[in-house]
Parts: structure tokens; sequence; C-alpha cells
């Protein structure tokens, strides 16, 4: 894949590129802030942008605001969102521009093998969202709400779902097979009253708004 | 002089109450003196000015012209009031500040033109109990003249007549009353003597009134030059709080660029070498210690300054909150426009403190956080359906934070009965 990486930190520019390389993907252009990554995409059209929040000039959201300005503009084009914090709100936000978006703490890159799958699902249309968000979401704590019927194992799986892992992937991470992956899910939807749909987006989207809006 | 040297500084009144001895040989009868003569000489110069301007403005208002030179007479009266207040130095060691607004302020500056200075002059009350002092000065400077001229004139002819007979001369007090023997001579002169300790009590006296009157009616009041002065106070304490803000954000920054940064880019170098199998467990282990390390430091720096209060303001932060907190928390605080900086800051940290109270302390099962602003003040409520009993005692996180919110002029209340509901409410007035 052709990845442009916006970054403003040499030392985790260049580990990203040296990872990026490992698993035979270019990184077409490198820079270090918003306007450079506008300009940068523009010029290279690659196939996914991996981008931080924070960066030059204001040192905010910077990274963030033009993710969703490139998302606006091009709504098919990958991107993959890395901050050395999450927030839901943030989450949320990219969740709203369509599949094909990712928002993970910086460090998951350290788990190199698992930061480049979640990459490549990215870069597929996938969905992937941080386990700290979806941690925090499930954890907060409601009485009354359609959440508290679920059972361990069907958090465990909400959990999974929430993070945009597949059926598959699911069942991988639980042990499980893939078809008690699916009466899960199903039993889920049933709980929560959502509907259930083929496309994985819509059902990250569907379960993050779930956990976030449900009655408390 | 003497009688300035001590901590109490001694009034003309105090001098003259004091050793006869000591006033009249000291110098406050000739301050008084100079202090009662010069002020006919001021006043008539500004009579004849206004007197001037007057006629002439008056003549020339059909051309126009003659309402600005009629302008000028208030503001002449601002002229002679300085040179008053200078003048009330003989009498009074005390400052004697102007009353008008934008004198002594920093702002001078950024005050704008003649135009807007004229319109600020003429508005002020200042300006016309100057008028009124002026026109009240120019009428008693016939007394200023009066009683100095006779009471020194009429002790020196007293003093002198036993020279005055000598030569001749006699003195008439009056039909009939006349001194012309030296027999008469002596007593007299010994009268006009004593005469002269009474003038200089006299016009030392009259300066003592006439130096009240002016500083009753051309310098600030004490009192609203306190009050000034507790503004400013204020301010610099509001000033020194939002340094202590730009600070936190600076080693928030200093924190992410370096530190975190650092320990983000050695757990990816650590998971490069497990890549390439190499790497044994300890490496595994060594990535597990970075990633904890780089988790507290993540915590440490929200603690210092949340980027996610600096990125999307009030509402986001406090629902950031509130999903860590381990009791339910409901979320209402989107306001029509971000506050200031270091008011939305203290208005962040309050929530956090009464949220992690409400965790430690309260029981409850379900808190409700609420930010509005009503007019110009930002108005936040945090409610829990706890077993009340909360106190803001000294030393607690809520005291420091109510200290923070005082800063900006803001007030905590806390009504928290046995049995609950308790109730944190904070007024933080938005001035920016």
């Amino acid at each position: 894949m052709r990845v442009v990486i916006a970054e403003d930190s040499v030392l985790l520019r260049e580990g990203l590129g040296q990872i990026l390389a490992r698993f035979d993907h270019e990184v077409v252009a490198a820079v270090e802030d918003a306007p450079g990554l506008a300009a940068a995409v523009a010029e290279h059209r690659p196939d996914i942008v991996v981008t931080d929040v924070r960066m030059p000039p204001g040192f905010r959201d910077e990274g963030l605001r033009a993710a969703l300005a490139l998302r606006a503009a091009r709504p098919e084009l990958p991107i993959l969102v890395l901050s050395q914090y999450v927030e839901q709100s943030y989450a949320s936000d990219l969740l709203q521009t369509g599949g094909g978006v990712g928002y993970l703490l910086k460090d998951r890159v350290g788990e190199v093998a698992e930061f480049v799958d979640a990459l490549e699902r990215v870069a597929a249309g996938g969905t992937v969202i941080d386990p700290e968000v979806v941690r925090r979401l499930l954890a907060r704590r409601r009485e009354d709400s359609p959440l508290e019927r679920l059972t361990a194992r069907e958090r465990e799986v909400i959990a999974l779902m929430a993070e945009g892992r597949s059926n598959g992937a699911i069942a991988r991470a639980l042990v499980v097979s893939e078809a008690a992956v699916i009466k899960h899910v199903g039993s889920i939807f049933t709980k929560l009253d959502l509907y259930q749909t083929a496309d994985d987006h819509r059902r990250v989207l569907a379960v993050i708004t779930q956990l976030r809006d449900a009655p408390r | 002089m003497s009688a300035a040297t001590g901590s109490a500084r001694p009034t003309v009144w105090r001098a003259m109450a004091g050793n006869p001895l000591r006033f009249l040989f000291s110098a406050w009868p000739w301050r008084a003196l100079v202090y009662v003569v010069t002020g006919p000489v001021v006043g008539t110069v500004w009579l004849l000015t206004a007197i001037l301007l007057v006629i002439v403005g008056t003549l020339l208002i059909p051309v126009g012209i003659g309402i600005a030179l009629l302008l000028c007479v208030p503001l002449s009266a601002i002229a002679f009031a300085a040179v008053e207040r200078r003048r009330l130095g003989l009498m009074d060691r005390r400052p004697a500040p102007s009353p008008h607004l934008g004198v002594d302020r920093a702002d001078r500056a950024d005050r704008p033109g003649l135009r807007s200075w004229l319109r600020l002059r003429l508005r002020e009350t200042a300006t016309w109990r100057e008028l009124g002092y002026a026109l009240l000065a120019a009428l008693l400077s016939v007394v200023d003249l009066v009683v100095p001229f006779t009471f020194f004139v009429g002790a020196f002819v007293q003093v002198s007549a036993p020279a005055l007979v000598g030569n001749g001369d006699q003195i008439m007090y009056g039909p009939g009353v006349t001194v012309d023997t030296p027999g008469e001579a002596w007593p007299v002169a010994v009268a006009g003597a004593l005469m002269a300790v009474v003038a200089f009590y006299a016009v030392t006296a009259l300066a003592g009134a006439r130096a009240a009157l002016a500083r009753a009616l051309l310098v600030r009041p004490v009192a609203e030059e306190l009050g000034e002065r507790l503004v400013e106070v204020r301010a610099s304490r509001a000033r020194l709080a939002d340094a202590f803000e730009i600070e936190r954000r600076r080693i928030e920054r200093d924190l992410h660029d370096g530190a975190q940064q650092r320990l983000t880019g050695l757990i990816m170098t650590l998971g490069l070498a497990r890549l390439d199998g190499s790497a044994g467990e300890l490496v595994e282990r060594a990535q597990d210690e970075a990633r904890a390390a780089l988790a507290e430091l993540r915590d440490l720096v929200r603690g210092i300054h949340p980027s996610v209060l600096t990125d999307r303001g009030l509402h986001a932060a406090v629902e950031s909150l509130a999903e860590r907190s381990p009791v339910r928390v409901e979320v209402d605080a989107r306001l029509p426009a971000r506050p200031p900086e270091g008011v939305e800051s203290a208005a962040y940290f309050v929530i956090a403190e009464a949220l992690a109270n409400v965790a430690k302390h309260s029981g409850a099962s379900a808190a409700r956080v609420t930010a509005r602003t009503d007019g110009r003040t930002l108005v936040l409520e945090i409610r829990d359906d706890g077993s009340g009993g909360a106190r803001v005692s000294a030393g607690s996180g809520l005291q420091g934070l109510a200290d923070r919110v005082a800063v900006y002029d803001g007030t905590v209340r806390l009504s928290s009965p046995p049995g609950g509901p308790t109730i944190l409410r904070v007024e933080i007035p938005c001035e920016s």
C-alpha cells in the first residue's frame, strides 16, 4: 500500500516508516503538519493516511481536523488516526464520516503485527476503534440500561464488535467458533433492540452509539 | 521641616493646638501665609480668564467658535484645580491625586484623541465640582486678602505706635479715641504684638480651612483610591492564575513532546525487536514496562491539563471525566461560547474534584453535572444522590478549588444536608 504519514515527532515518524517498510508498504510522503498532510494527499493520492492528532502550528487537534476535512472531501480515503490520548468524542466524529477509519492510541503501534493488521483493515474499508475507548464506554455504570442485561460473554463480544472486529476475528480472539459468535451477536442485537446489518462499519457505529447514549 | 517627621504626620491643626512658642517659630505660620496670599493671585488669574472666555465666547456664539470658548470655562477650572492641588502641598503633605478618570492609569496609551477626552471631562462630576470650587475660591479671595491684611497691618501699626507717637503722629481708632502720648502708645504696642500672634493663628486657621475645602472638593477621596487598588490587586491575582495556567499547559506540552514521544518510540522499537523473533522474554517485559510507564504518564498529563479541554471545551472534557467515573454521571455542559481559558480551566478542575469526591465519599449511585451561562456568569452545578453531610473543610481539595474559583471572583456554594442530596454550585463571572 502507498501510505502518507503525518507526525511531527521525527522519532515516531521514522519508527512508523520502518514498521511499514517491514510489511512491504510504501511511505510515499511523511509530513509534519496538517497543511503538509493536505498537500501530500493531493499530490500522492495514497491508499491510506496515518496521522497524529496534535501537530504544529497550534499543537491542538489539527491532525483530527485535517482528517475530518480529508474525509469530507474524499469519503472513501481510508484514514487511521493515532494519538497520545483517546477520547470518545473524537472517535464519534471520525465514525460519522463512514467506513475506512481508525482511531488508536499511539503505543498500539508497539504490537506491530496487530497494528499492521488494523491498518490493513482500515485500508480495506473497515473500522477500528481503540479498546481503551470501548473499555471506558463499557465501564460507565448504568442501571436500568439494556446493557445490564448482557451476559459476561456478550459483553466481551460487544467490546470486540465496538473495536471493529469481524465475527471471525472475534471468534479467534475469544477462542470460540464463529457460529457461537454469530449467536452472541444476534442475542446482543435483540437485547439492545438494534438492527442487524451486514455492513461492519454500521455495526460499529450502532454499537458505539448505543454504548454512548444508552439510557442511564 | 520638623513638623513632617514621625509616623503620624502632624497636621496644621495639631501644630496650632500644641505649644504656642513651638508653633510660632515653626514654618507653619509662614507656609499658611504664603498659602493664603497666593490663593487670590491664582484665583484672580483664573477669574479674569474665565470672564474673558465667557464674554468673548458669548459674543462669538453666532460665529460658532463661541461655543468652543464657553466649553473652555470648565476646562480652565480643571487647570485651576490642578494648580490648587499643587498649592495644597504647602499645607498638607498627603498625596493629592486628581479625581479625574484616566489621569494616572496605564491605559493612557489607548485613550483616543482630543474629542473623546473632552467628552469624558465634560461628563465627569469632578470637572463641575472643580468649576464650583473655582468660583467659590474667587469669592473667598476677598477673605484671603482681608484677613491677613487687617491683622498684620493693624498689628504692624500698633507695634510701631511708640515710634509714631514719638514722631508726633497719632493713631485714630475712631471719633474721639486717639493714641497720641507715649503713655498710651506702649500698651498699644504690646496689644499690637499680641495681635501679631493672633494674626498668625488666624491666618494659619484660615489656610487650614481653605486647604481642607480644597482637599474635599478637588482630591480623589481616599476610599475611592483604595477601591481602585483592590481591583488592581484582584486583577493581578487573576493574571497570576492565568500565568500558572499557561505554565501547566507548557508542562503538559513538554511532557507530550518529550517523555511521551520517547516512551512511544521505545515501545515501537521494542515491538520491531520482537518481530525478529530473536528477542527473548525480557524484551517483551521491557515493552510491557514501557507501556505501563506511558499509561501512568498519560494519566499524570491529563491531571495537569487535559488536551480534550483545550481542543473541544468543557462539555467534551467533562464527558471524558464522566466516562472515567465509577458513578454514573449525566453531563449537560454545552455552552453557547467558550469561556476565557482560565475560567474554563477552573470550571473543569472544580468539576473533576467534585466528581472525585462524589465517587469517594458520597455513596451516590448517580450524579449530574450541568454548566450554563447566565448572562455573563458561568454557572456550574454538580448534584449527587448520595448520603449528604459533605463539608468544605480547610485543606480539602474542594477548598483549594474554591480558592481557585475565587481568583476569578467566582463563588462556590455547597448544600449537603444529612441524607442528601449534595449540590455544589459554582458561579464564575466571565469578563473576557
